[in-house]
Parts: structure tokens; sequence; C-alpha cells
């Protein structure tokens, strides 16, 4: 079953943010990860690339289908998960550590309290 | 508000994702898509397909009242054999592709799920002679098992003798102590059987064969790798691949249409068959990380949409993208190269000799 860490915070698009320092990390929640199926293919955003909160960043692919990642924050990617483009699977394993997907460098830190809290989360994927 | 099928309690029970398909409530996957998929391929997978529709044809023209309808051989078929075929309209386009069982005494249609009350009204409508069509579908379960170990697996639970039932022939018998019939049909590329039962007889059946089965490695397989799997073997589906704008001479199955018989749609495929189509099914396998998915549009060179595709998805035995569509009658021979448009961007592609995926001969 999907779950939800309390020290994450989580986007209605299903994307996770963990503060690390000055950055941020990234990826998708379990319950996205456990929706989407087995995970085959991640378009993953450049080192350097702007991404701007809510807009698409990349793209996740499952055997079935495929959806638009969209950045939880605004800012500036600084290092990608390359180990994905061998293994995307690791996503569906291990979403909240090895599969994280990106780390940036927000441009606008204060966007992370307005996203959803691990209770607020669940609470949203129930409603389904 | 869609129906369940006999074994719906099964799948809730087994934590299956269910979803809506064709008018049912059916399992998506239990496990991962990629599993249910090497299962089948290296092992064996069992599905619940009790959604497809069965139409019973009798009366002492049914035979010849089918061979009417369709455009393959019925008249010939002998007591305990199968024929796929394509149903046609008039202008040539597909009703539904299915498969015909000749009882001793009546026919067996097998039809796509979402084609049922379409297929039973154009049979009711067409039938001529002395012949009448009933809607067995609520009344037939089906249990399919498929991989290089479901007939020695399955043979443990019938006394029919499995080996003399050559693929495209079907026997009635017991399987887990019911009545069955047992055919030797699939949909993924693998030897197997499929087992028609009762409605309540489907649960008994496959609770035997599940608790059998899973120390030898039976995985139950839901639509998702069911999809996979017939993409990787080159069979298409209706509703994406063939339909009322396709023509089976468009679709490769050619060899389904005897033009030396009358049946609809003979004149206008004829003709065709003589003039040649302008464009023709192709299966294909991307050439870099790209996923196809139906409807991208397929170039050929710097300029030019030869075609598009209608089915498309990654292959989990090729660990690549691969797709069914329609290219220009030029563009379709195996290795010729193309590309498929992947949402905005061109990604090179191949057309391969169909099937991609062929068992290797027992």
């Amino acid at each position: 079953m999907a779950d939800f860490p309390d020290d994450l915070r989580y986007t209605t698009s299903d994307e996770w943010v963990r503060l690390e320092g000055d950055e941020m990390v990234s990826g998708i929640t379990a319950y996205a990860a456990e929706q989407l199926g087995d995970i085959v293919y991640v378009k993953l955003p450049e080192a350097g690339q702007q991404i701007e909160q809510s807009e698409p960043y990349g793209e996740i692919e499952s055997v079935k289908a495929v959806s638009d990642l969209k950045a939880p924050l605004s800012g500036e990617v600084t290092v990608v998960n390359a180990d994905l483009d061998q293994n995307p699977a690791v996503i569906n394993d291990d979403p909240y550590g090895q599969g994280w997907i990106f780390r940036f460098r927000p441009s606008n830190p204060g966007q992370y309290d307005s996203l959803l809290t691990a209770e607020a989360y669940e609470a949203k994927t129930k409603e389904g | 508000m869609e129906k369940e099928t006999p074994l719906y309690a099964e799948h809730v029970e087994a934590g299956a994702r269910m979803v809506p398909f064709a008018g049912f409530l059916m399992p998506l996957q239990y496990s991962s898509i990629i599993e249910e998929h090497r299962a089948v391929r290296e092992g064996m997978g069992m599905f619940d397909l009790s959604h497809m529709g069965e139409l019973r044809v009798s009366g002492p023209d049914a035979a010849a009242a089918v061979d009417y309808l369709v455009t393959n051989d019925i008249a010939g078929l002998e007591p305990g054999q199968i024929r796929y075929t394509p149903m046609c309209y008039p202008d040539g386009g597909i009703v539904d592709d299915l498969l015909v069982y000749r009882f001793p005494d009546h026919l067996m249609l097998i039809v796509n799920a979402s084609n049922i009350e379409k297929d039973l009204a154009w049979v009711r409508d067409h039938l001529r002679g002395d012949a009448t069509v009933e809607n067995e579908s609520d009344a037939t379960a089906l249990i399919a098992v498929q991989g290089p170990r479901s007939v020695p697996f399955v043979q443990d639970h019938t006394d029919t003798d499995l080996a003399p039932i050559a693929y495209y022939h079907f026997t009635q018998g017991t399987v887990a102590g019911r009545p069955a019939v047992i055919s030797r049909t699939g949909y993924t590329g693998e030897d197997g059987v499929e087992l028609y039962v009762a409605p309540q007889d489907a649960a008994p059946v496959w609770e035997t064969l599940l608790a059998a089965g899973e120390a030898l490695g039976l995985k139950r397989v839901g639509l998702g790798a069911r999809d996979t799997l017939r993409l990787e073997a080159g069979y298409m589906l209706y509703g994406n691949d063939i339909d009322h704008s396709t023509s089976p001479l468009e679709a490769g199955l050619g060899w389904t249409v005897k033009l030396e018989k009358d049946f609809i749609a003979r004149d206008v495929l004829e003709r065709q068959k003589e003039e040649g189509v302008q464009r023709r099914m192709v299966q294909l396998e991307m050439l870099d990380r790209a996923i196809p998915r139906p409807h991208f549009a397929i170039w050929q060179g710097p300029g030019d949409v030869v075609g598009s595709t209608t089915s498309g998805t990654m292959s989990p035995t090729f660990n690549r993208g691969i797709a069914l569509g329609y290219v220009a009658r030029g563009a379709a021979k195996a290795g010729t190269d193309v590309d498929v448009e992947v949402r905005g961007a061109r990604h090179p592609a191949r057309i391969v000799k169909k099937p991609l995926y062929k068992r290797e001969a027992s």
C-alpha cells in the first residue's frame, strides 16, 4: 500500500518534495507510482533547466500510459537522477528514496509552505 | 453501470485493479503488467475472459448462414474445428472479428465484448434460411490458461487427453470436475487452452487451477498484459486496429477472405484485391526509447506522413516500444525505416516482419 512520509510535502499532481539544506529534492509519490503501474521510461529534465511551479518539466511512462511530470515549485534543476535512465522501475520500488527524480534550487522557497502536508495529501488520494 | 463477470469477487479479493472495459469491470493488473506478461511468456498465466460474447447459431442452415455472414470458410468446418474470421459490412468494413466453433448441431460465435449487441443484431438481421441466433454471453464464462507450461498443467486437471487437440480445435470434457469446452486457442502468441464453463462453475475451476498452479508459477493475468502480449504477437484488437473504416485486406487478413464463396462484401473485397489497397497494417518497433501509443503519426523521409499507429505499448519481451498501424502501401515493406511522432518529436522506428514475437516450435 502507498505510504505518505510525514517529512515531505506533496502536490495535487502527485509529486513529493523534500527539503535538503538550500535545495529540494522531488519525485512522484508511492500512490502515483502504484496508479501508473510498471514505470518504463522517464524523460528527465536537464541540470540548469528552469522549472516553473505546476508546469510540466518531464514525462513519465508506464506500460499503459504516459503522464506529465509537473514542477512542485519554481527554480533551477541542479542534479537529475541519471540512474532512472537505465532503471526507471526503481520509482515503483522506492519512490521516496532511490526513485527520486531531480534536485533543484527553489527561486521562491516560500512556495513550499503552500504544498500539501502528508495528512492532506493522503486525504486527497482517498477522495479519488 | 458496468457488469461483473462471475469471477469479479476473485479479482477483488486478489487485490486486482479493476477498470471498466467494454461494459464490464475487468482486472487491469493483479501485481505488475510486466510480471504477468513474463509469466505467460516463460511459464503460464490465467485470464478471466468472461466478458467475451458467445452467440449460438442453430438450425438446419446454420453453417451455410454463418458462411454467408463472414469472409472465411465456415461451410467446410468439421465438428471440433475453430476458425478465425472477420465479419464485414457490405462496404467491406469490419463489423467484428470472431472465432467460429463448429459443434455437431450448432455453431458458436465468440465475439468481442464491446460488440455483443451490435453483432447480435447484425447476425439476426442477416441470417439466411432456417437458422436462429441466441445470445449466450451471460450464460458462459471463459478462462484462458496460456504459456509454455499451460497445457501440461491443465492436463493434470482433466480426463480429456489434450495432446490430440490441435491448434484451433476444441473438445467437450470436464476440467476440475466441471463441464467445459476445452479449446486450443489464445491471444497471447503462446500455446494454451481456453475453457468455456457455466457461470457457476467459473469460480470453482479458477480456484482449483490457482491453488494447484501457484506453486508452479501460475499467475493471474489482467487486461494490461493481455494487451502487451497480443501486440507483441501482432494480433489486432477490434476498435483499435480494425473497425468499420478498415477492410480485412488493408488489415493483412487477406488469408481469411475466401472469394470462391458467396458472402456479404465479397464483390467489394474482390475489387479491392484486384486493384490493391492503398494502405496496409504493419507492425513496427522503435529504435530509441520512445513509446508509441494509438493515433501517433508515422513519417517517412523528411516530409511525408505515411500513416498512423492504431495500438502501441512498451514491449516487456523486447524492452522497447512497439506498435501496430496503417501505412501507405509503399511504406509497408518489412525493413522500411520510418519515424513515429511522439508528442511533437519524431523518433526512429522500423517496420518489422509480422509477428514480432513468435514462440519457438515445440
